[in-house]
C-alpha cells in the first residue's frame, strides 16, 4: 500500500528529505492491564485443569468424530438447514415485497403471516407441522398433489415447513428493512430511464439491499444450523444432536458426544462464518473506495510491507 | 410545428399545499428552455410531472402531441397502465442533482443498463453505444470506475451519458450543477451545451445565469407554482418586468 502510494504522488510534491529521527520515549506503564491480564490466565489456567482432570474420556471425540452415524447427522443438519433457510430467504422476499406494496389486502396478510409466525415458539410450530395429520387425515392439493398426510408430512417435510416458514417470517423483516434502505433516488432514476417496477426491484433495489441483507442473514443461517437440532426432538429428524446423544447414550459417553456435537456445530459456524465474510464483500462492491483484503491478502501486505519497514512506516 | 412539451393549467398539490397553481408553458423540439425561481417555488415538481414521476391533480401535459400519464376518450380519461407509463418515460431522458447513480455497477455498466433492461439491446450494441457516450461527456478512461470513485462532476457526466444511452427527444435537467464543486460545474455545463448544439430539446431547472444566458432559447422565472416571467433570456435576465423577478435576480446574480 505504501509502495502504491509513492508512485501515484503528484509530480510537484518535493523530494523526501532525510528521515526524521523517530521519537525515543519511555512508555507509560499500564499496570492494571498487567494485573488483569494476570488475573484472567489464572482463572483460564483453573478451568483447563478442571476440564483435564474432570472424568471425561476424551479419546471418544475422536473416534466418533467421523463415525457414519455422526457423519449421516451431520449430513442432515446441513441439508435441513440450508433447505430451510432457501425457503425462508424466497418465501421472506416474497412477504417483504407484499408488506410493502400500496395493496392494502398483501400488506396485511404479510402482517399477520410475521406476527403470527414470529410470536410463537418455533418449537411449538415443528409439533404442530409434525402433528398435523391429527386435524387433516388427508392432503388434497387437488389435480396436483393427493396423499395421506402421514405419509407427506415426514419428520423431513415437517422439519422443513416448521424451520423455513418460520425463517420467512424473519427473513422478511430483514429483506424489507434492506429494501427500505436503498435511497429513493434508485428507483426514481430506475424509473427515469423506463424501468418497470419489478425490474427496478430486481436489478436496482435488492442487489443494493444485499449489503443491508447479507450479514443478519447470515447470523440468521448460524442459527438455523443449531435451531435445526429442535427438529429431533419434535419431529424425530435424525440430525446431527440427536446422532451423537444416541451414541453417547448407547456407549455411556454421554458428555463426550456432546461435546462432538459441540465440536461439529462449532466447525460448520465457522465455515459458513467464511462464506459471510466473502458474500459481504462481493455485495460491498462499489459502496466502498477499496473493498476490504481478504485474510490472504493481508497476510501477503504484512509480508511484503514487513520487508519494506525501512522504507516508510507500516500504516495501522 | 407541434410543442415538444405543452403544458395547459398544471396544477399539482401534496395534500392541502398547493405547490403548481396552473402552469402553462410551451417547450418548441430543439429548444433549450430554463428555468428559474426561488427555491421551493415546484421547479423540481413540474419537471417530474413531465415524466409522471408526480401525478398533476389538475390540467394537461402532452409530450410531443401525447398526453402524459393519461389516455383521452371522448371526454373521459383513463389512467395508463404502469408498463404504458414505463415505456414513455423511455423517450424522456432525466438528470438529477444528486447524480442518483447506480452505485453497485460501473460507470459502463451504469450506461448499458437500461438500453439492455428495457429496450433488449443485446450486450455488444449497448457496450459500443456506451463506449462512445462516455467518450463524448469525457470518461472513456473512468469506464471501470465505480460511482463512488468518481468526482462530482463525473458523476454527473455519467449521468448524462445514462441518460442519453435510452436516446431520448427530451431532457430534463433538475439543478444539475448546483451540489457539484465551483471547479467541476465548468465540465457539466460543457457537456450540455454541446447537447444543445447537437439540437437536443432540454428542460433545464438551474441557477446557472450565465448558462440560461448564452445557451438557453427561453427562460420562465416560477415563484410560488405561477409562471411569472418568461420570455428571451437577454430580456428576462437583464431587463426583468415584474418586481418579484427583479428580488430574486438581485439575489442570484
Ligand atoms: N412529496 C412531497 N410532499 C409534500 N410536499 C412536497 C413534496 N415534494 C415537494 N413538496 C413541497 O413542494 C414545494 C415545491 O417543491 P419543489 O421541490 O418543486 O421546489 P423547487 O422549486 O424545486 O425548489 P429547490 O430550488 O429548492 O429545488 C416545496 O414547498 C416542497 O416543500
Ligand atoms: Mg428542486
Amino acid at each position: 500500500m505504501t509502495a502504491s502510494l509513492k508512485k501515484s504522488g503528484p509530480a510537484d510534491t518535493p523530494p523526501p528529505g532525510p528521515e526524521p529521527e523517530a521519537i525515543k520515549a519511555i512508555p507509560v506503564r499500564h499496570y492494571g492491564r498487567w494485573v488483569a491480564a494476570v488475573v484472567v490466565l489464572a482463572l483460564l489456567g483453573l478451568l483447563v485443569n478442571a476440564f483435564a482432570t474432570a472424568k471425561i474420556n476424551y479419546h471418544a471425540i475422536p473416534d466418533f468424530m467421523f463415525d457414519s452415524n455422526v457423519l449421516t447427522g451431520l449430513g442432515k443438519t446441513v441439508l435441513i438447514s440450508v433447505l430451510a433457510m432457501a425457503l425462508g430467504l424466497v418465501l421472506g422476499v416474497v412477504l417483504a415485497v407484499m408488506r410493502l406494496s400500496k395493496n392494502p389486502v398483501t400488506s396485511a396478510v404479510s402482517w399477520v403471516y410475521i406476527w403470527f409466525f414470529r410470536g410463537t415458539p418455533v418449537y411449538v410450530q415443528l409439533l404442530l407441522w409434525f402433528n398435523l395429520a391429527l386435524i387433516f387425515p388427508y392432503i388434497n392439493l387437488g389435480p396436483i398433489y393427493r396423499d395421506e398426510m402421514s405419509d407427506f408430512m415426514t419428520p423431513f417435510m415437517a422439519a422443513l415447513l416448521g424451520l423455513g416458514l418460520n425463517e420467512a417470517a424473519y427473513m422478511s423483516e430483514i429483506v424489507r428493512s434492506g429494501i427500505q434502505s436503498v435511497d429513493e433516488g434508485q428507483t426514481e432514476a430506475a424509473h427515469a430511464l423506463g424501468m418497470s417496477q419489478g425490474r427496478t426491484l430486481r436489478r436496482i433495489v435488492l442487489p443494493q439491499a444485499m449489503r443491508v441483507i447479507v450479514p443478519p442473514t447470515g447470523n440468521e443461517f448460524i442459527n438455523m444450523l443449531k435451531t435445526s437440532s429442535l427438529a429431533a426432538a419434535a419431529c424425530q429428524y435424525l440430525e446431527l444432536l440427536r446422532s451423537t446423544s444416541d451414541i453417547g447414550q448407547s456407549t455411556g459417553a454421554t458428555v463426550e458426544m456432546l461435546f462432538l456435537a459441540a465440536t461439529w456445530y462449532l466447525i460448520l459456524t465457522s465455515i459458513f462464518s467464511i462464506g459471510q465474510f466473502y458474500l459481504e464483500r462481493h455485495y460491498a462492491r462499489g459502496s466502498l473506495r477499496s473493498l476490504p483484503l481478504t485474510p490472504w491478502q493481508k497476510i501477503k501486505a504484512n509480508l511484503t510491507s514487513f520487508s519494506n519497514r525501512q522504507s516508510g512506516g507500516v500504516r495501522a | 410545428m407541434n410543442a415538444m412539451v405543452k403544458a395547459e393549467g398544471v396544477h399539482k398539490s401534496y395534500g392541502a399545499v398547493q405547490v403548481l397553481k396552473g402552469i402553462d408553458l410551451e417547450v418548441a423540439p430543439r429548444e433549450v428552455f430554463c428555468l428559474i425561481g426561488p427555491s421551493g417555488s415546484g421547479k423540481s415538481t413540474f419537471l417530474r410531472c413531465i415524466n409522471h414521476l408526480e401525478k398533476v391533480n389538475a390540467g394537461r401535459l402532452y409530450v410531443d402531441g401525447e398526453l402524459v400519464g393519461y389516455r383521452q376518450k371522448g371526454d373521459r380519461l383513463y389512467e395508463l397502465k404502469d408498463s404504458e407509463v414505463a415505456r414513455n418515460r423511455r423517450d424522456i431522458g432525466m438528470v438529477f442533482q444528486r447524480f442518483n447513480l447506480f452505485p453497485h455497477m460501473t460507470a459502463l455498466a451504469n450506461v448499458m443498463e437500461a438500453p439492455i433492461q428495457v429496450k433488449g439491446e443485446t450486450k455488444a450494441v449497448a457496450r459500443e453505444r456506451a463506449m462512445k457516450l462516455l467518450d463524448r461527456v469525457g470518461l472513456a478512461d473512468k469506464a471501470g470506475n465505480y460511482p463512488s470513485q468518481l468526482s462530482g462532476g463525473q458523476q454527473q457526466r455519467v449521468a448524462i451519458a445514462r441518460a442519453l444511452a435510452m436516446e431520448p427527444k427530451l431532457m430534463l435537467f433538475d439543478e444539475p450543477t448546483s451540489a457539484l464543486d465551483p471547479e467541476l460545474v465548468g465540465d457539466v455545463l460543457d457537456v450540455m451545451r454541446g447537447l444543445a448544439e447537437d439540437g437536443m430539446t432540454m428542460i433545464v431547472v438551474t441557477h446557472e445565469m450565465g448558462f440560461a444566458r448564452e445557451v438557453g432559447d427561453s427562460v420562465v422565472f416560477m415563484d410560488q407554482g405561477v409562471v411569472v416571467e418568461s420570455g428571451n433570456p437577454r430580456d428576462v435576465l437583464t431587463n426583468p418586468q415584474h418586481d418579484r423577478t427583479k428580488a430574486f435576480l438581485s439575489k442570484v446574480l
